[in-house]
């Protein structure tokens, strides 16, 4: 294989056309806190479940945004609900109670 | 001859009651089937535990006298007595009464009810002066709470409640039979007696007064049917309002006499509490979700009564903090924070979390196992002070998430996420089990309480509060006392979590001058951080602290102390005082803050402190 100087990256555009966005509309009725995240980080930053894995809340915040349901799927299931993250977040959202309702959303369970 | 005394006016009466046997039947056999069988054979053999008479004593002093209700608020206690107790006699002393009459054992169920106008006269009755005697001083009894219970519906302010309990339609349609059937009873037997001459001191002259004016003899008649009738009414509505919780607290009493105890799924427990609220508002004022917030619905009183009437209110389920305020001055002694992590349960039953990635145990090893838990690791203070003080004191200890541990598993217990708590409890359990340790010392009281009730462990847990006061009176840290005043507030989970409320403030009063507040110890306020709240948002939370700021500073102390990182955490940006948790406070007041010789390691084991 030449050496050309550069690499070409795998495809990371993501189509806001192929997002579902039935599930943050749901989830922002639950808990309507979400639309005040502006993606800051502090909440993944101090997560004790960060320290075993790469879970992060913020990256699981932006994927529900975008609608890709499949990694807010795959990653959800990492939080210990320890609620440490709602005493760190500078926007007063309530992560705690997010993760549970999208959790619930995700497994089936009415979400009131 | 044998001969039955009949009339028509009985037969609303005898139906009403045959209807709510019938009901009270199928209720029973429908919470019967949420049970186990090994349950069932408790229940059954039960009456042969010989516990009898302690159940029997049970039921006397709190169904009957209501004692707890008494403690709480004596007019209440009165009220509900004279209607339980008042209603129970005249039950019993008719049966009596009419039985040595008819000088048959069996009688028609009705007959003692309306046993006065079946009577024609008194003569040749055995005691009939002291039977209607003591049948008349029972209806005053009664009737006395009656002028009470409709006083308090008017100003219930004397009754240490702001409001009763807002009754619905079918407990309206009930209370007011309820209200009708003692003085139409009065008023039928007083009629009855000016005709016949059969009453007592109040029956007996009522009917007289009443005679001067009234056509008794015609009047009568009218007034036991509609004595009868009211009777009837309250029968049929019974098994659907809150009168229900007079058979179901009597089974109640029964099941923990049998040793039942609220588990971890609604069962056939948890429905037997729920229906024996008989929704008397105590509760309604302790919660901070209604005096701060205005979510009155909260409470138990309605939050239960959703329950029994299959109509849940979701936000009482998720939004309630489990502070155990309310639970804490309930006379019927409802376990409802269980309950309510119960409903979560059902409700979140199909999720499931999942930690494969759970960190292997090392292999460590102390007599001291200290435990931060992740909301120290939030307030670093908290474990440094107590690092130090360990250090200072020579203990030999291990820090077990000094580098980051996992979560404890309870605050996805209060969520009711039983099985996904269980891979944290297990992981932590193998890991304190591995360290060999002898104490196990935290610095959170939500851990605390967890440590000491889900995890099988067999060696003590402290919380720090409790464990540094020891190392005080064993003078293997030495304080100085200043001369500043402080206040201290009980977390939950602390006080009436776990019961610890003397050891704080031991080690408070010998460092500084500790200002006592109206609602401390078990009336304690939660600071609104609580994990139970799920759903409460950040505005809420900071209007629940607020609010409980302001009592804790009533006295304007110099310093506001706490013994949990969560409670610190919630009231540190909020607070016009310093807040610091209690082994911050206890680190800045040591006056030797190393020590030159180390002293033979000491740990507590058997709640003395014992040299190892
Ligand atoms: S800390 Fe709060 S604002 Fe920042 S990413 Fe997390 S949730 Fe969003
Ligand atoms: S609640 Fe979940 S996301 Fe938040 S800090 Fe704890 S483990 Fe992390
Ligand atoms: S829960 Fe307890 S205090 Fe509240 S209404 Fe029911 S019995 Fe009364
Ligand atoms: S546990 Fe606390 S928050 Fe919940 S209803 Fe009772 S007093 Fe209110």
């Amino acid at each position: 294989m030449p050496r050309w100087g550069y690499k070409i990256h795998e495809d990371r555009q993501v189509i806001w056309e192929e997002g579902d966005f039935s599930l943050v509309e749901r989830i922002r009725l639950a808990e309507p806190s979400l639309c005040l995240c502006i993606s800051c980080g502090t909440c993944a930053s101090g997560c004790t479940a960060a320290q075993f894995t790469d879970f992060s809340l913020r990256r699981v915040i932006i994927q529900l945004q975008r609608g890709r349901i499949e990694e807010v799927r795959q990653e959800i299931d990492r939080c210990m609900l320890c609620g440490k993250c709602i005493l760190t977040c500078p926007r007063g959202v309530n992560t705690r109670h997010l993760v549970l309702c999208i959790r619930k959303e995700l497994s089936g369970d009415v979400l009131y | 001859m044998y001969y039955i005394d009949y009339d028509p006016f009985v037969l609303p009466f005898t139906l009403g009651v045959l209807a709510l046997l019938v009901m009270l039947f199928w209720k029973f056999f429908q919470w019967w089937d949420k049970l186990q069988p090994e349950d069932r054979i408790v229940i059954r053999t039960g009456l042969r535990s010989g516990k009898l008479l302690a159940i029997l004593k049970e039921v006397f002093l709190e169904s009957l006298i209501h004692r707890r209700m008494w403690k709480q608020n004596p007019l209440q206690g009165y009220m509900h007595m004279t209607f339980a107790f008042g209603w129970f006699m005249l039950i019993l002393i008719g049966n009596v009464e009419s039985r040595i009459h008819s000088g048959v054992e069996f009688n028609m169920p009705y007959y003692p009810i309306f046993f006065k106008f079946f009577l024609d006269s008194n003569e040749g009755l055995p005691f009939s002066k002291s039977f209607t005697f003591i049948m008349d001083f029972f209806l005053l009894l009664v009737l006395s709470g009656l002028v009470l219970a409709m006083f308090k519906r008017v100003n219930a302010k004397l009754y240490g409640m702001k409001k009763p309990a807002k009754p619905e339609a079918i407990d309206r349609i009930a209370l007011t039979a309820l209200w009708f059937i003692f003085p139409l009873r009065l008023l039928a037997e007083s009629f009855t007696s000016a005709v016949t001459g059969t009453g007592g001191f109040l029956t007996g002259n009522l009917g007289e007064f009443l005679s001067g004016w009234l056509p008794a003899r015609l009047l009568a008649y009218p007034a036991w049917w509609s004595y009868s009738v009211a009777l009837s009414v309250f029968f049929v509505c019974m098994p659907f309002t809150r009168y229900m919780h007079i058979p179901a607290e009597v089974l109640l009493i029964y099941l923990r006499h049998l040793g039942f105890k609220p588990s971890k799924t609604y069962d056939f427990f948890s429905v037997v509490e729920v229906n024996s609220c008989p929704s008397c508002g105590v509760c309604v004022e302790s919660c901070q979700l209604k005096s701060s917030l205005g979510h009155g619905n909260i409470v138990p009183a309605y939050f239960l009564r959703g329950l029994k009437k299959d109509r849940e209110d979701m936000q009482a389920v998720n939004e309630c903090m489990l502070c155990g305020r309310c639970q804490q001055v309930c006379p019927v002694g409802i376990h409802v924070n269980d309950i309510r992590i119960q409903r979560r349960d059902l409700l979140n039953k199909q999720v499931v979390f999942n930690y494969p990635y759970l960190p292997p145990p090392d292999h460590q090893k102390a007599d001291v196992v200290y435990f931060a838990g992740c909301m120290t690791h939030l307030t670093p203070g908290i474990k440094r002070s107590v690092e130090n003080i360990l250090k200072a004191a020579g203990i030999h200890y291990l820090f077990l998430d000094k580098e980051g541990g996992i979560c404890c598993g309870r605050p996805l217990q209060i969520a009711g996420l039983w099985d996904s708590a269980r891979q944290l409890v297990e992981s932590n359990q193998r890991l304190i089990r591995q360290s060999g340790a002898r104490l196990l010392l935290t610095s959170c009281p939500i851990c605390l309480k967890v440590f000491r009730e889900e995890y099988d462990l067999r060696i003590p847990v402290m919380h720090h509060s409790q464990y540094l006061v020891q190392l005080i009176e064993a003078e293997l840290i030495n304080v100085a006392f200043s001369s500043r005043e402080v206040s201290y507030h009980d977390p939950c989970e602390l006080g009436r979590g776990c019961g610890i409320f003397e050891e704080p403030r031991q080690l408070i009063s010998r460092i500084a001058g500790l200002q006592e507040i109206t609602a401390g110890r078990e009336k304690s306020l939660c600071c609104g951080g609580s994990l139970g709240g799920l759903s409460l948002s950040f505005q809420e939370r900071k209007r629940l602290a607020s609010d409980a700021l302001k009592q804790l500073l009533a006295g304007q102390p110099d310093l506001l102390i706490t013994a949990c990182p969560l409670c610190k955490k919630t009231f540190q940006p909020l607070s016009p005082v310093g807040v610091m948790d209690i082994a911050e406070f206890l680190y800045t007041a040591m006056e030797q803050k190393t020590r030159t010789a180390q002293p033979e390691v000491l740990i507590n084991c058997n709640e003395t402190v014992a040299v190892l």
